[in-house]
């Protein structure tokens, strides 16, 4: 059993849908996940990928109706998410499970100071009294790099950065075991980032909390991850470690993504990109969702849907084209 | 002497506020050859939208001229600026707030040509609107579709077709990739790219994203708290920058690759300060690593510190 311990979270075969009037979207088409202890998982992908409603499902936050969620396993530190009540999941929102949201602009309340939004978790999952919380609260603004003195101001007086760090103060304060950060500086400039980014890995490391970032940022996902995971119309099409799927690419969109990205360091390069759109989510394609748009797409590949297969260590990917035994993808050729 | 098409001196704009003058554009001078594209980089609220659209009269400088092909456009009369906006156009960032709702791609495409009395004969401006959606890829299936049926890629093509419909010699592009999603953006930029080699567009190109300015770009200019602190040609900037601000944002890049050996990463400290009634200093100061007396007594100017590089920065002889 001490695998089992050392697993913070276990998704087996979640599908969500939404169903509404006219049409169902489907947003999750069978995802699996795991992560150990101490780990950081990227979840990448474009628009309507399917990252955020996985993230949200984990915490069970899909609202129902319209959303249908199924699961084989949903289990958080050993704990059976899927089948919890909600006063039950209430607790675990918070002190198990943390999540950042992209916009730091909106998630915080704009009539409560920022202590007092820091301290009303820790005062409903970790039972202190009213005067413990706001010193635990001072002390995580101080952690997050906040002098503690400006706990008693709102929202409204700190800048975009100041309330992202603000949030990852909300979110860490009872010490989660896993940190879902849903694009957590997208909103923000490059030099903020940098700084939130490094402040984001530095508690990681000093309280071991597991991680799932997602962002459509590979760059981030090179500097902060240890394992990548990449989403493609609610499918995770590609993962592995990061010199697995970033040194030796095997899907073809993961491939896309990265010929569409201006290269830093080789700027006459010409982009590539990849040819058409995302699929509508309510009408998707037979066989594989990427099909239309892969440049090395056959028959095959219009008709059956791919499987995630093993790639040697711990890289899957789900690709038809690799039956044939002699196929390689362009980029995989230059790597060697 | 080389051919510039446009050449910005001493712009200022300044927005009365509540709490004092925001010196949202201060001093910025620089000049554009033909048929090449400046990017204009900086963080948010260091004033490059609002260079962008003082450059062009969206809003009416507070100071300075804008020498457009030898003529000064700030001192143009309104009727005067109208005509000559046919050769200056802009496309916005946000791709679903700039284009109205009620209005079909071929109708929203149009309205540039009839405002303007470009063509007159219905026949004559279907066509030109049908080659326009060709030139910038949109399928003639979509001539009658709506902005709300189209994701944010065909939006901005509609918004840069927009733009060509003019025939325009210059085209500032606000963030125009920046909504977007890579595979998009990708298209998106090879399109602006092929249109300024086609019809040798001279191109502002704002953005916050170096990657893709280092992509797209012949020449940067980095902004800070409205002012110009650097500005060199890419490949200069990228290899040699020189301003602690400019060698920080470069350093804050997240690169997309794994085993190699990352630069350094300079964290800077703070956030940019406010730019309302700023003090005679330099405005990086107070983020600045490097910061002594001289950077607090006075705003450095901008220095020529070798062909086509300048630097603002009291302490530039330090860095090279």
């Amino acid at each position: 059993m001490a695998v089992e311990k050392d697993t913070v979270l276990e998704v087996e075969n979640l599908n969500v849908k939404f169903v509404l009037e006219e049409e169902t979207v489907e947003a999750v088409n069978g995802v699996s996940l795991h992560i150990k202890k101490g780990e950081t998982l990227g979840l990448v992908g474009e628009t309507g990928a399917g990252k955020t409603t996985t993230a949200l499902s984990i915490l069970r936050l899909i609202d129902s109706p319209p959303g249908e969620l199924t699961c084989d396993k949903l289990e958080v530190c050993g704990k059976d998410v899927l089948h919890m009540t909600t006063p039950e999941l209430e607790h675990i929102r918070g002190s198990l499970v943390s999540m950042i949201f992209q916009d730091p602009m909106t998630s915080l309340n704009p009539v409560f100071t920022v202590g007092q939004q820091i301290a009303e978790s820790l005062e409903l999952h970790e039972n202190l009294t009213k005067s413990q919380a706001w010193e635990k609260a001072e002390e995580m603004l101080e952690l997050v790099g906040i002098p503690k003195e400006r706990a008693i101001e709102y929202p409204h007086q700190f800048s975009g950065g100041m309330k992202q760090r603000v949030i990852i103060a909300i979110a860490l304060a009872c010490s989660p075991q896993l940190l879902i950060a849903d694009e957590p500086t997208t909103a923000l400039d490059v030099t903020i980032q940098a700084q939130i980014l490094h402040l984001m890995r530095e508690l990681k490391e000093k309280k071991n909390t597991s991680m799932i970032l997602i962002t459509h940022d590979l760059g981030i996902v090179a500097e902060t991850c240890d394992r990548v995971a990449v989403m493609y119309a609610g499918k995770i099409i590609e993962e592995g470690n990061l010199d697995e799927v970033f040194n030796h690419t095997i899907h073809p969109y993961t491939e896309g993504l990265f010929n569409s990205l201006p290269n830093i360091k080789n700027r006459r390069s010409k982009l590539q990109p990849i040819h058409g759109l995302m699929p509508d989510p309510t009408n998707l394609p037979k066989g594989c969702a990427f099909a239309p748009r892969c440049n090395y797409a056959t028959d095959a590949c219009r008709e059956r849907s791919p499987q995630m297969t093993e790639f040697g260590g711990t890289h899957r990917a789900a690709c038809l084209a690799y039956e044939n035994p002699g196929f390689h993808i362009e980029r995989g050729k230059k790597n060697g | 002497m080389a051919d510039n098409i446009l050449e910005v001196k001493h712009l200022k704009k300044y927005f009365k506020t509540a709490r004092g003058l925001l010196h949202a554009v201060d001093d910025v001078s620089f000049t554009i050859e033909k048929g090449k594209t400046l990017g204009i980089v900086g963080e948010s609220g260091c004033g490059k939208s609002t260079t962008g659209r003082a450059i062009l009269r969206l809003i009416e400088p507070t100071d300075g001229q804008v020498i457009f092909e030898g003529k000064d456009i700030t001192a143009l009369s309104g009727a005067q600026m109208r005509a000559m906006r046919r050769d200056m156009q802009i496309i916005f960032q946000d791709p679903f707030s700039s284009l109205d709702p009620k209005k079909t791609v071929s109708q929203t495409i149009a309205e540039p040509i009839i405002e303007n009395k470009i063509l007159k004969d219905k026949a004559a401006i279907d066509a030109k609107v049908r080659e326009l959606m060709k030139t910038v890829g949109l399928a003639e299936r979509l001539v009658n579709t709506y902005p709300h049926e189209l994701d944010g890629g065909r939006r901005q093509r509609i918004g840069i077709a927009r733009a060509l419909a003019m025939e325009p010699k210059f085209i500032v592009c606000d963030e125009p990739v920046s909504a977007l999603d890579v595979s998009i953006q990708a298209q998106i930029l090879n399109l602006l790219q092929e249109l300024k080699e086609q019809m040798g567009l001279t191109f502002i190109f704002i953005t916050h994203d170096l990657s893709v300015v280092n992509h797209f770009a012949d020449e940067i200019a980095v902004m800070y708290l409205g002012q110009l602190i650097e500005k060199a040609p890419t490949e200069e900037l990228f290899d040699h920058p020189v301003h602690p601000y400019t060698r920080a944002l470069l350093s804050a890049i997240p690169i997309p690759e794994v085993g190699i050996d990352r630069p350094e990463r300079i964290l800077l400290r703070g956030e940019i300060s406010s730019p309302i009634d700023p003090p005679n200093e330099c405005r990086f100061a107070k983020r600045c690593n490097y910061t002594c007396e001289k950077c607090h007594a006075s705003c450095p100017e901008l220095v020529e510190i070798s062909p086509g590089h300048f630097v603002s920065c009291h302490l530039w002889k330090d860095f090279i």
